[in-house]
């Protein structure tokens, strides 16, 4: 056996001039990090405080730096894409079928798990823990282990474009063409094994989750008074747990498909590729609503606190949350209306499927009525939200319309699918969490973020939005399918030409996204946190101080309603300080996590190119550091009362010199909670 | 004041730039979709499921309209600089409000669910169109990457070209010698999945003379793009004159040639065959199926055998 498997020096991207483009642009990005860190004489820092973190704002912080860069790789290839079809028309374009293919797989997968989990599981840590009044998430160190596994994943796909070739069978990867009679080579595999372990940390952080916020939530911090943003993450947590479990499997035996000879979903003797059809939108549909409930909830506080204004039907949108929760294992079927099912069975997952929009419309209306009668700042965080309400129901419109099986035998796998779902995605999803990153910067950084780039990002975005994804459905309505190359019918031209302006726009989205970033972080004195709430917030995340300390609350908050942050402000024990702080225990930094997340990822590497013994080598070290770390009990610290008192005294200092209300000069500011009558 | 106002105009400004964005992006997009398939179609079961499409579209409207009014009007009027609008912050619930955003929608949704199941049976691509008319049969197997179709009943087969008399049903059996493929002809009704080992069907029908496009829209690899088809829907004349035509090919269509036609090809030319290797069609299915020729999607089958 060959120690480098199937693995050879053809396996380099020296093939093409676009392959060895992109790879260089990959080994470049890697090398120039590396630089940076050295540059900076910054490497002690990110081992010892990053790296090694079992902090949930930190983690919570690096998630979000993954999901933004893979944002920026899953971009790149929607460009390519959209720049190859507007000029495909009756010639090859500038990308072979294969490479095309590939492109296409890659942007749904990366966009899928590697930019928006990584970016829901990043809001989540650093928030959740904040804002049911916790000092930490439930499972630190398996937090760790998550994210670690996660970037796996994600180094995974990044070194599918150095080292040999991605899939081409879309980010489904429906056998029989991912089988490997049909497609032959590492690309599957890649993704096979990328999906694998970070779903595996994915599964990891629904259960930490749904435990966290069972069981870390503040005295007097019941369900019901639990902020929206944390009742998303908490229905996601079940769904994560429930539907994860069955891509885990499909993976597993298309894996066992591939390199051991079984058949499972061959055409031949007695696979049926059906079978995993069914498995994977038995996940896939719940990930849809894994991904959107917890930008749902990041609309929920945004709209409530710049509309200046309590959250308007919260029982009814916690109970549509649950709802939709519940019916999302009710629809797979709906993905594939046209595999030959019966009336009856098509009938009733279409049903199913319209029934969901109930609970989606109640929440969208709940949202306006919470505007209606406020005072509305528009901040970049709420004009996402605006921009999200307006554009979600024409999603809304196209969903219920493909959930009619005789209206999706015509339009399934033309590009009014594709329309529909990034009109779900994109405002339902992205504007969300990137609602939440503008919205939380201050908590995780202690400044905020530049509003004229954001607010330049918004408009971007949204007019790119609509000039990239209308011509997608009329294309659709033209009969146009998804996934081509090339073609050759002239009328389809003018409308790739027009999509391809709007990608070019949301090029400019992305460039505002970064300009804001680096302006904010040149000019941060100019827009500090000093006081720990710089929107006048009503969540108890804006108790703490931004960013929080390590502890998150000195004091664990006493709960006595909803917006519990806003109700201490009225009764005006915000800011009070103990008689004397306690020790608090805090779990210890560790490697373990690193460690277990790079061997993960060499055990996939070594898994895609057949190096068994390495992938034993890798499986053994991931045991051993459990087993090590698991018998290690000197694993937590305790950080002395006085040394709580230090920070609490410098926070307090601070705060002093903070304005009383950041929110105060602004134009639409309508009073602070102190004015407010109880109710 | 003058500020305020200015503000105020440039946000009315600006939400007016952005829907007149949106609707000149519907308007262009108007151009052109009036021909295309799914608003132009050219057999009643692409009609039905047009006018389904406008239905629900229809219906839809009761809730989206009132979004589109209801956000431009409580983001002007709600503006936190407009002093005269009035400020309610504690208000949070209002029994008639929840019972308008759940009911209208609900309702909706009963309504939509009645013409759902009505038009899901009685468009069931597998339901003879009309049953005292004896549909024209074809036998349609997906290969990489080409279409063939046979026709039994007059011992022909054609790659990549598809006849039919107008206003006759066909009845078209389908399954793959290869990966899943998905057969649609946009002017005539929506598509089915071709699988390997099973078959599946579609039942349609051109109430115009006319040429029209079909494809596989169901990726399928490196030759998928060039993956399509010509229907042309003739009067009975010509298509017997057509399937004439066929039967005069050169080419038999035995095991063997068979064999070599289904290994990959691209842009395959329109190939006429005749005679044809009796029940090929059956032999594509049984070969993946351990011989059972009538192997159907799990969910059919139950319901066939009820």
């Amino acid at each position: 056996m060959d120690i480098f498997g199937r693995l050879t020096i053809d396996s380099l991207p020296f093939y093409s001039a676009v392959a060895a483009s992109g790879a260089a642009v990959t080994v470049l990005g890697g090398l120039a990090v590396v630089g940076a860190i050295t540059y900076f004489g910054a490497w002690r820092m990110v081992m010892t405080q990053w790296v090694s973190s079992v902090d949930h704002k930190k983690i919570g912080i690096m998630y979000i730096m993954l999901a933004l860069v893979m944002l920026v790789r899953g971009f790149v290839d929607a460009a390519m894409m959209r720049s190859q079809q507007a000029i495909a028309y009756n010639n090859e374009g500038y990308l072979p079928p294969d490479h095309f293919d590939q492109i296409f797989s890659s942007h749904g997968t990366i966009m899928i798990f590697f930019m928006a989990m990584p970016f829901l599981s990043g809001l989540a840590n650093l928030i959740v823990p904040q804002q049911i009044g916790s000092r930490d998430v439930a499972f630190p160190f398996m937090n760790s282990i998550s994210l670690w596994l996660t970037t796996a994943g994600a180094g995974l796909m990044l070194i599918s474009l150095v080292v040999g070739k991605f899939s081409t069978a879309g980010w489904t990867a429906y056998p029989p063409y991912s089988g490997v009679q049909y497609t032959p080579g590492v690309g599957v595999d890649y993704w096979l094994w990328m999906v694998f372990i970070s779903g595996f940390a994915t599964t990891m952080t629904g259960i930490n989750f749904l435990v966290t916020i069972f069981k870390c939530r503040a005295p007097g911090m019941t369900m019901f008074r639990l902020p929206l943003f944390t009742w998303t993450i908490f229905i996601t947590s079940v769904l994560i747990i429930f539907a994860f479990p069955a891509l885990t499997v499909a993976c597993a035996t298309l894996i066992l498909d591939r390199n051991f000879g079984f058949h499972f979903f061959t055409n031949e003797l007695g696979g049926n590729m059906m079978n995993y059809i069914n498995l994977f939108w038995l996940w896939g549909h719940p990930e849809v609503y894994i991904l959107i409930l917890p930008a749902f909830g990041v609309f929920s506080e945004v709209v409530s606190t710049f509309s200046q204004k309590r959250l308007f039907g919260y029982v009814s949108l916690v109970c549509a949350t649950i709802a939709i929760g519940l019916l999302s294992f009710t629809v797979w079927l709906h993905h594939f209306f046209t595999m030959g099912s019966s009336a009856k069975v098509n009938s009733f997952f279409g049903t199913m499927t319209a029934i969901i929009s109930v609970p989606t419309g109640v929440k969208v209306f709940d949202w306006l009525l919470t505007m209606y009668r406020g005072r509305i700042i528009f901040k970049p965080p709420m004009l996402f939200t605006i921009g999200f309400l307006v554009t979600f129901v024409i999603g809304g419109l196209s969903g219920v319309l493909l959930a009619l099986p005789p209206v999706d035998y015509m339009m399934h796998n033309t590009t009014f699918l594709v329309a529909h779902f990034h009109n779900m995605i994109i405002p339902g999803v992205l504007f969300g969490y990137l609602a939440g990153y503008m919205y939380w910067f201050p908590k995780a950084f202690g400044f905020k973020l530049n509003e004229k780039w954001g607010t330049r990002a918004f408009w971007c975005w949204i007019i790119g939005f609509y000039i990239a994804f209308m011509p997608l459905y009329v294309l659709g309505m033209l009969g146009f399918p998804r996934r081509m190359e090339h073609y050759e019918i002239a009328a389809w031209q003018p409308h790739l030409i027009v999509a391809w302006v709007g990608a070019v726009i949301i090029l400019l989205g992305m460039i505002c996204l970064a300009v804001q970033l680096i302006v904010s972080i040149r000019e941060r004195n100019e827009a500090l946190d000093l006081s720990g709430d710089p929107w006048n917030g009503r969540s108890l995340e804006w108790a703490t101080s931004s960013p929080a300390a390590p502890y998150n609350f000195a004091v664990l908050p006493k709960v006595e309603s909803r917006d519990a942050w806003w109700d201490m402000k009225r009764r005006g024990v915000a800011y009070e300080r103990p008689l004397e702080y306690e020790d608090i225990v805090m779990p210890k930094n560790t490697y373990a996590g690193l460690v277990i997340g790079v061997a993960g990822g060499i055990f996939g590497f070594a898994a895609i190119w057949w190096m068994w013994w390495l992938a034993l080598l890798a499986l053994a070290v991931i045991a051993g550091t459990i087993i090590y770390r698991a018998s290690d009990d000197d694993d937590e610290f305790v950080m002395t009362a006085s040394e709580v008192k230090e920070i609490e005294d410098a926070r307090f200092e601070q705060l002093a010199k903070a304005p009383k209300n950041e929110m105060a000069d602004e134009p639409g500011y309508a009073g602070d909670a102190a004015a407010e009558p109880a109710t | 004041m003058i500020v305020r106002h200015a503000r105020a105009l440039r946000w009315s400004s600006r939400i007016s730039a952005a829907t007149a964005v949106a609707g000149l992006t519907v308007l262009c997009a108007g151009c052109g979709v009036v021909e295309g398939p799914t608003l132009d179609p050219k057999g009643p079961i692409a009609l039905s499921e047009r006018n389904l499409l406008f239905k629900a579209t229809a219906i839809m409207m009761i809730v989206i309209i009132p979004v589109f009014i209801m956000a431009a009007w409580f983001t002007i009027r709600y503006r936190g600089t407009n002093r005269k609008a009035r400020y309610t912050p504690n208000f949070d619930f209002y029994w008639p409000a929840e019972i308008v955003v759940w009911s209208v929608p609900a309702a909706i949704v009963v309504w939509l669910a009645f013409h759902l199941w009505e038009y899901t049976y009685k468009l069931d691509p597998y339901t003879e169109i009309d049953p005292s008319v004896k549909p024209l049969q074809v036998q349609a197997i997906a290969q990489d990457w080409k279409w063939l179709f046979v026709y039994p009943e007059h011992d022909v087969a054609v790659v990549n070209e598809l006849a039919m008399p107008v206003n006759t049903p066909v009845s078209i059996e389908i399954t793959s010698d290869t990966v899943m493929n998905s057969l649609v002809i946009p002017k005539l009704g929506g598509q089915i999945y071709a699988m390997a080992g099973m078959q599946t069907r579609l039942n349609l029908v051109a109430d115009e003379k006319g040429t029209f496009w079909g494809r596989n829209v169901q990726y399928s690899g490196k030759g998928f793009a060039d993956q399509q088809f010509q229907t042309h829907a003739m009067s009975k004349d010509d298509f017997d004159a057509w399937i004439e035509k066929v039967k005069q090919s050169s080419k038999a269509l035995d095991a063997a040639t068979y064999e070599t036609l289904a290994k990959p090809s691209q842009k395959v030319p329109v190939t006429y065959y005749s005679p044809v290797e009796p029940n090929l069609f059956d032999c594509i299915i049984g070969k993946y199926s351990h011989g059972d020729v009538d192997r159907m999607p799990l969910s059919r089958k139950a319901e066939t055998t009820e």
